[in-house]
């Protein structure tokens, strides 16, 4: 056992399949010799060299194009977009290429790649550098998509999805890079397609992706403790596939339902659990189901707006509390 | 667009450096597109091919030359113009036919449809309806080759309106970077749609006149002539196996329909199909075999042999079922099927 970053376990997720299989290849913009512009991939050229960790010209369509002729081919890419909203710039390799492939000649072609990237916000970047966009991935048939909110979960959903046949989407959150985490000696290897419930409770349970894992965690050790309010805590970890059994058997034990998402309000990861909990589980809810989220907004790059539009600790405390208390 | 003068033998030409049996075959590829693509739009005006298709009647000298040009192994990776180049890698004209009239016969069992001709087992990995999505991918085709040091060149096949979209820029860049062996294929019919292609690039070659922004040699060929074509490949393929990297080749010929089955091309001034249609690519090879001496009959004899095969597969193709409603599922995921939960 040792701590880790979260930035350094992707490294050492990277490394751990780049070792077992040499049919694993990595590349991307300022990944090879710079380490990555969030040194998350330091030491993959010097240990594994550069005809397998590759720097990329800025070019999102052709790596994310050239993963996918390689996986079509054999090989087992794991390709880099430096920040989740330049998905935008190679969207077709995303929504119309990879996503299709297998279903478009009949089975005949595969994509088994991972397309990393740094989502979120919490860097003061703006609008176009600290976007959650897990929801554009969320909804196109033939992705998986995890977003790990761990170290550990960085290095075994990373190895889970490598392994995995079908192209993944990988959200690693930036502004958990600096967070430390126990992590086991040895390989380690996770299954998508799960949740985890992180803080047992009976009165609520409130789901997180990512950052905000952290957040729910913190806002449901407050309304324990100033409020009397028992929350369980799920990180739902994989949106695609989707855990709605661990979700569904929390629900039904704690009868109240939150989500709390970093997306704006509109279609995020949570409307489409609510809307599923709704359906399969009406009858075990007490009170309605509630959506934490950012506001409909483009994100502001200033501090002090920045933190106002991310569901907060206290916000969650709030709104649980108000909410429970109706 | 040279040609090459005739090696020894003991007819003048029959032993060149094409031969008579590829030129057979080069013949043969060509009238195969032809009847095939003819066939696809008589049965569109039939209403037995839905959806759109895209064809390329006088188009046929690229598709043939350069698959010809190829080795077993080798890949293609095409547009939604992509029916003459599958046929070309020996894909059966039954399991085309049959995806266009989308049957349980065709080669995704109807799933993709004209546009998304597929067929791995022949080296066909794909056509791709967004315009210049394929180029990036052929280059991660050729990355693997590289990597593995398989022998094998991905070849992607594109039309002049590709050259003004991004990601032909990023994958010639990229490829030419990494010395991949990757062929990029221009097929230059003068018009990106319906819109002259001329009108809307900044040079006269699209592809031709851009090459040397990513280091690459400038080749402009005579794409009605299957010769030449061949012989533009063969040298592109060798230098591509040899690790000389990739090749841009824009190749000059014309469309004799409109862009898809849609469009009845008004748009193109009067005479200009006349002009292209005397240098029909097929009617041009019947007169380079009779040069090389190749006697009528056998040429006669594959003129008999595709319209029979074409016609059997036609009936087949008639014949055949639709396909069955529990394929709507089937193969978005590996696993076969598409959940998303558990």
């Amino acid at each position: 056992m040792a701590e880790l970053t979260y930035r350094d376990a992707v490294a050492r997720g990277i490394a751990q399949e780049m070792t077992r299989d040499p049919d694993v290849i990595f590349f991307g913009e300022d990944v090879a010799k710079a380490g990555g512009v969030f040194k998350t991939t330091v030491g993959l050229y010097e240990q594994f060299g550069g005809k397998r960790v590759r720097d990329c010209p800025i070019s999102e369509q052709a790596i994310l194009g050239a993963a996918m002729g390689a996986a079509m081919t054999g090989l087992k890419p794991i390709a880099e977009i430096m920040f989740s909203d330049f998905f935008a710039v190679c969207f077709d390799y995303i929504a119309n290429e990879f996503a299709k492939s297998r279903y478009m000649s009949n089975g005949q072609l595969k994509c088994p790649l991972v397309v990393r990237t740094a989502n979120g916000a919490g860097s003061r970047f703006g609008a176009q550098h600290s976007q959650s966009v897990e929801n554009w991935a969320m909804m196109i048939p033939g992705l998986k998509v995890v977003a790990p909110s761990t170290p550990r979960d960085v290095i075994g959903l990373l190895a889970a999805a490598v392994r995995d046949p079908d192209p993944v989407i990988f959200f690693e959150h930036k502004s958990l890079y600096p967070m430390k985490g126990e992590v086991p000696d040895g390989e380690i290897v996770d299954r998508l397609g799960t949740a985890a419930i992180v803080r047992g409770g009976t009165d609520a349970t409130i789901l997180a992706l990512a950052l905000m894992v952290p957040r729910a965690l913190e806002a449901a050790g407050k309304l324990k403790a100033e409020h009397g309010i028992d929350c369980e805590v799920v990180d739902v970890r994989s949106l695609v596939p989707l855990d709605t059994r661990t979700i569904l058997g929390s629900v039904g034990r704690t009868h109240r339902l939150f989500t709390v998402e970093e997306n704006p309000r509109l279609c995020g990861w949570g409307a489409e659990i609510v809307s599923i909990v709704a359906d399969e589980a009406f009858y075990d809810l007490d009170g309605p189901p509630v959506r934490i989220t950012t506001p409909h907004i483009p994100l502001p790059a200033a501090d002090i707006l920045e933190d106002i539009a991310l569901p907060t600790v206290d916000r969650i405390v709030e709104r649980v509390r108000r909410s429970m208390a109706g | 667009m040279q040609e090459k003068p005739a090696s020894e033998g003991s007819r003048p030409g029959i032993n060149d450096d094409i031969g008579e049996e590829k030129r057979l075959e080069l013949y043969r590829l060509q009238v195969e597109i032809r009847e095939s693509e003819q066939r696809a739009f008589d049965l569109f005006l039939q209403n037995l091919v839905k959806g759109t298709s895209h064809l390329s009647l006088g188009q046929e000298a690229v598709a043939a030359g350069f698959a010809a040009a190829m080795k077993p192994g080798d890949l293609s990776f095409c547009t939604y113009r992509g029916h003459a180049h599958t046929l070309a890698r020996g894909v059966p004209i039954e399991k085309v036919l049959g995806e266009l009239m989308q049957r349980d016969n065709g080669l995704m069992r109807g799933k993709g449809g004209s546009m998304h001709l597929t067929s791995a087992e022949h080296g066909v990995m794909g056509s791709y309806a967004i315009v210049g999505a394929h180029l990036p991918i052929a280059c991660g085709a050729a990355l693997r080759a590289q990597y593995r040091g398989d022998s094998d060149v991905s070849v992607c096949f594109f039309g002049d309106g590709t050259t003004n979209i991004g990601a032909f820029h990023e994958a010639l860049n990229f490829a030419a970077v990494w010395k991949l062996p990757v062929i990029f294929v221009c097929e230059n019919n003068l018009y990106m749609e319906y819109t002259p292609i001329g009108e809307v690039t900044a040079v006269e070659h699209p592809a031709g006149d851009r090459a040397s922004a990513y280091g690459l040699e400038r080749i402009v060929i005579d794409g009605n002539d299957a010769d030449v074509v061949y012989r533009a490949a063969a040298s592109a393929y060798d230098k591509a196996r040899a690790g000389g990297g990739p090749s841009l080749i824009e190749c000059m010929t014309y469309r004799h329909s409109g862009h898809s089955r849609a469009d009845p091309a008004k748009y193109r001034p009067e005479g200009e199909l006349d002009r292209w249609k005397e240098r029909d690519p097929i009617e041009l090879y019947r007169e380079r075999l009779r040069q090389f001496g190749i006697a009528d009959d056998a040429v006669a004899a594959i003129d008999a042999d595709v319209r029979r095969r074409v016609d059997e597969a036609t009936e087949r193709c008639k014949a055949a079922p639709s396909p069955p409603l529990d394929l709507l599922t089937t193969d978005v995921y590996a696993d076969g099927g598409f959940a998303w939960r558990n």
